[in-house]
């Protein structure tokens, strides 16, 4: 029996069935009529991708001189792994319950947290999942904390609101959702929260939450936000932070 | 026959309550206009175009009614006075009130039968134009035949009008028999309507009068290239809804978003205010043919889809009869629903069956607007693409009218070309595959799926019954559509009611509707 390949994490590379194979599926349309000159421009770009053994295997007209391919190559290109530093929220997320704990035991009053899809967005879905009693996928929002008074203040909310509604209800944290991004119309929208209560001297006194799709903690912290929280984050994630930071920066 | 064994009386009764609720606040309606209700009847009457800063003319000449104090008597009026005393049409009165050569409340008041006759005479020319858009739809209809159902429904949203075109040129070529163009976010909050084609959006492209002549130039000439007519949908809802309900109507726009409770509780507009238009906007639609969307479904993204269900149901209800106070037929009524469960429910399926099931036999003669999942796609493209799959095999299972195609990148970014002929391709499949399985299917006496669709019914009647009690406004106060809570003075657009005087007239809800509101 031969001995399997193991993985060099200086160097690694897509797996398909053996180690290094490189294999990568790929799909995507070209503005030219379906054919035979069509597979042949798919198989040239994938090529200049990285692409070793490009191979159309489907291709499908579009109608009006657009074609569909999905295709298969194995790339030349490889990442060290072991390099790799992503910076992240750093803390250990609690549970529901300890979190309520946490706030009784260190913060000794109810944390008011305000959270909002500002600007334009009118996709509340992300907000609501975070805040919502109901909360998502078996995670109950921050409504259903005890220790918290959490407002959502829904869709379309003007960051100038935002900032008037923290100041009147003297927020602990504001979690603004973001979910429309085309055309990066999110980032001079955040900006302007940042702005605002730089301008109303209250930025340290607030921890800034950032949410969406298609943000990261690092956008997040570039853009003048204490954590931002991607796909995948629940009410456990954003509250842990939080109740840390409140802690972390004496806001208590 | 019923396949669900659903209690007839039940679903009488909750008709009765929905009839209840409905007549309660169309007597508030009557009682009311809005600045945007009138800047309908001012662009019904002909008046287009924008002043020097963009601003639309409608809006400059009932900005300059509401200044001089005249809403409540109404845009028809002060026009027809205008057109008396200035002897000149209501575009030029527009312009000259643009000018500042004109004020309108202020000329001399003329004979109220005159100008109600000056009036009629210039509406009856735009409600032919209507007419005469209706029979080009009955016309190609006819000659192309009806499309299948489920309609195939996709959406295009790139922001700009021509790059749309392109988009929704391959989809009818694919197969689309629907096209929606899915409208920038926020306007729905503008309370007026922009002007021109539009290349910028986010999100969506600008619902303007432009934009709508020339997707359906476009889409009439794909049409003819592929044999079959293809509707065009927009969005007739936010601040502006009755305007846009004209602009389609002049247009011909063939499908319309169209409801006030979506834009109460979804984008916080004033309750009163979107109400009092919803009632025009629908006479117009029910008038130029025009189906409308309901938007039930959105209550199963922000609320839990199971323990929510019967919610859509009772809004259903309330939907269908506030469409035919304003004469708008059932055939035109595309009640909204959705298949939002989540995935790993067991038997959710099942439920799913149910819910899509009662829907067709209580409302059999509606098209009914079945929605694809989406507040459970994840990203996951190929999972994405079988949830979609489960959803068209319901929709062929249970005859749905207008099936809005699911996505597989649903969650990650508006459609792309290819992300659309992948949808058309499955439901093609499915519906095909499976086209006469409903025609072969009974349920199970007291099995699931009938208990599932006895209990919904059963709790949307005892809701109509509470909201028949209290009242609609009432029950929005208190949070129980989609779980959002609005107030019945808070929201945008309050400021534009004004309550009719005993002078006001509105020539188009007459000739429309056939008799007097």
């Amino acid at each position: 029996m031969s001995e399997i390949q193991k993985v060099d994490l200086t160097n690694v590379k897509p797996y398909g069935d053996t180690m290094n194979d490189g294999a990568v599926q790929l799909s995507f349309s070209l503005p030219v009529p379906y054919g035979d000159e069509a597979n042949e421009a798919a198989r040239q770009l994938a090529k200049k991708m990285g692409f070793e053994e490009p191979a159309v295997v489907y291709s499908h007209d579009l109608g009006i001189n657009y074609t569909y391919f999905v295709m298969y190559g194995k790339t030349v290109h490889s990442v060290d792994y072991s390099s790799i530093e992503v910076p992240k929220v750093d803390v250990e997320v609690m549970e529901h319950h300890d979190i309520e704990d946490f706030i009784k035991d260190n913060i000794k009053r109810d944390v008011v947290i305000l959270g909002a899809c500002t600007g334009t967005d009118a996709h509340t879905v992300g907000i609501d999942a975070i805040m919502n009693m109901k909360g998502y996928a078996g995670h109950y929002g921050l409504e259903r904390y005890e220790g918290m008074q959490a407002y959502n203040l829904g869709s379309q909310v003007p960051n100038e609101e935002l900032v008037a509604k923290a100041i009147e209800m003297k927020a602990d944290a504001l979690l603004v959702s973001q979910v429309v991004t085309q055309k990066d119309v999110h980032i001079p929208n955040l900006t302007e929260l940042v702005e605002l209560l730089e301008a109303e001297g209250i930025r340290d006194k607030i921890v800034l939450v950032c949410g969406g799709p298609r943000l990261s903690h690092e956008l997040a912290k570039e853009l003048g936000y204490d954590a931002g929280f991607g796909s995948g984050s629940y009410a456990e994630d954003v509250a842990t932070f939080v109740v840390n930071e409140i802690v972390k920066r004496n806001l208590v | 026959m019923s396949k669900l064994n659903l209690d007839s009386n039940k679903i009488e009764a909750s008709r009765a309550s929905a009839r209840n609720i409905a007549e309660d606040i169309q007597n508030f309606i009557d009682e009311h206009t809005t600045v945007s209700t009138e800047r309908t009847v001012v662009r019904l009457l002909g008046v287009d175009g924008v002043d020097e800063i963009e601003k639309p003319l409608p809006n400059v000449v009932v900005d300059n009614i509401v200044e001089g104090g005249g809403l409540e008597r109404g845009a028809a009026y002060w026009i027809g006075n205008a057109m008396l005393n200035l002897e000149i049409s209501p575009q030029e009165i527009a312009e000259k009130i643009s000018a500042g050569e004109v004020d309108i409340t202020r000329l001399p008041a003329k004979d109220e039968q005159e100008i109600k006759d000056v009036i009629h005479t210039v509406a009856q020319e735009m409600v032919e134009k209507i007419l005469a858009n209706k029979k080009v739809r009955d016309d190609y209809i006819e000659a192309f035949g009806p499309a299948k159902t489920p309609n195939l429904y996709v959406i295009v949203a790139t922001g700009n009008i021509h790059e749309d075109i392109v988009q929704a040129r391959a989809a009818a070529t694919q197969g689309a028999d629907i096209v929606a163009v899915i409208r920038t976010t926020g306007q729905s909050l503008l309370d007026y309507v922009p002007f021109g084609a539009t290349i910028e959006g986010f999100g969506g492209t600008y619902a303007t009068q432009e934009n709508f002549r020339l997707m359906r130039e476009a889409l009439d000439e794909v049409g003819e290239k592929v044999g079959r007519y293809i509707k065009l949908t927009n969005y007739c809802s936010g601040l502006c809804m009755p305007e846009i309900a004209a602009m389609g109507a002049i247009e011909r726009v063939d499908m319309m978003l169209n409801d006030a409770l979506y834009g109460i509780l979804f984008r916080d507009i004033n309750m009163q205010r979107t109400l009092i238009d919803q009632y025009f906007s629908r006479v117009i639609n029910g008038f130029a043919g025009i189906i409308i969307n309901t938007g039930e479904d959105n209550y199963l993204t922000t609320d839990d889809a199971v323990e929510a269900a019967h919610t859509v149901l009772a809004s259903q209800f309330i939907n269908e009869q506030f469409a035919l106070k304003a004469g708008l037929p059932e055939e035109q009524m595309g009640l909204g629903h959705a298949f939002e469960m989540e995935p790993t429910l067991e038997d959710g399926f099942l439920l799913e069956l149910a819910q899509a099931q009662m829907a067709r036999e209580i409302f059999p003669n509606a098209p009914l607007k079945y929605m694809p999942p989406t507040k459970f796609m994840t990203g996951n493209i190929y999972k994405g693409h079988v949830q979609n799959a489960m959803f068209n095999m319901v929709s062929v299972m249970t005859n749905q009218g207008i099936q809005l195609l699911g996505m597989l990148t649903e969650a990650i970014h508006t459609p792309h070309l290819h992300d659309r002929y992948l949808s058309i391709e499955n439901a093609q499949y499915v519906f095909n595959n499976a086209r006469h399985l409903s025609d072969e299917i009974e349920f199970k006496k007291d099995g699931v799926i009938q208990k599932r669709a006895h209990s919904v019914l059963e709790e949307a009647s005892g809701l109509l019954q509470q909201i028949e009690r209290e009242g609609l406004f009432q029950t929005i106060e208190q949070g129980k559509f989609g779980g959002v809570r609005r107030m019945r003075t808070g929201g945008k657009g309050l400021a534009g009611i004004a309550r009719k005087d005993s002078g006001y007239f509105n020539p188009f809800i007459q000739m429309m509707l056939g008799g007097d509101r």
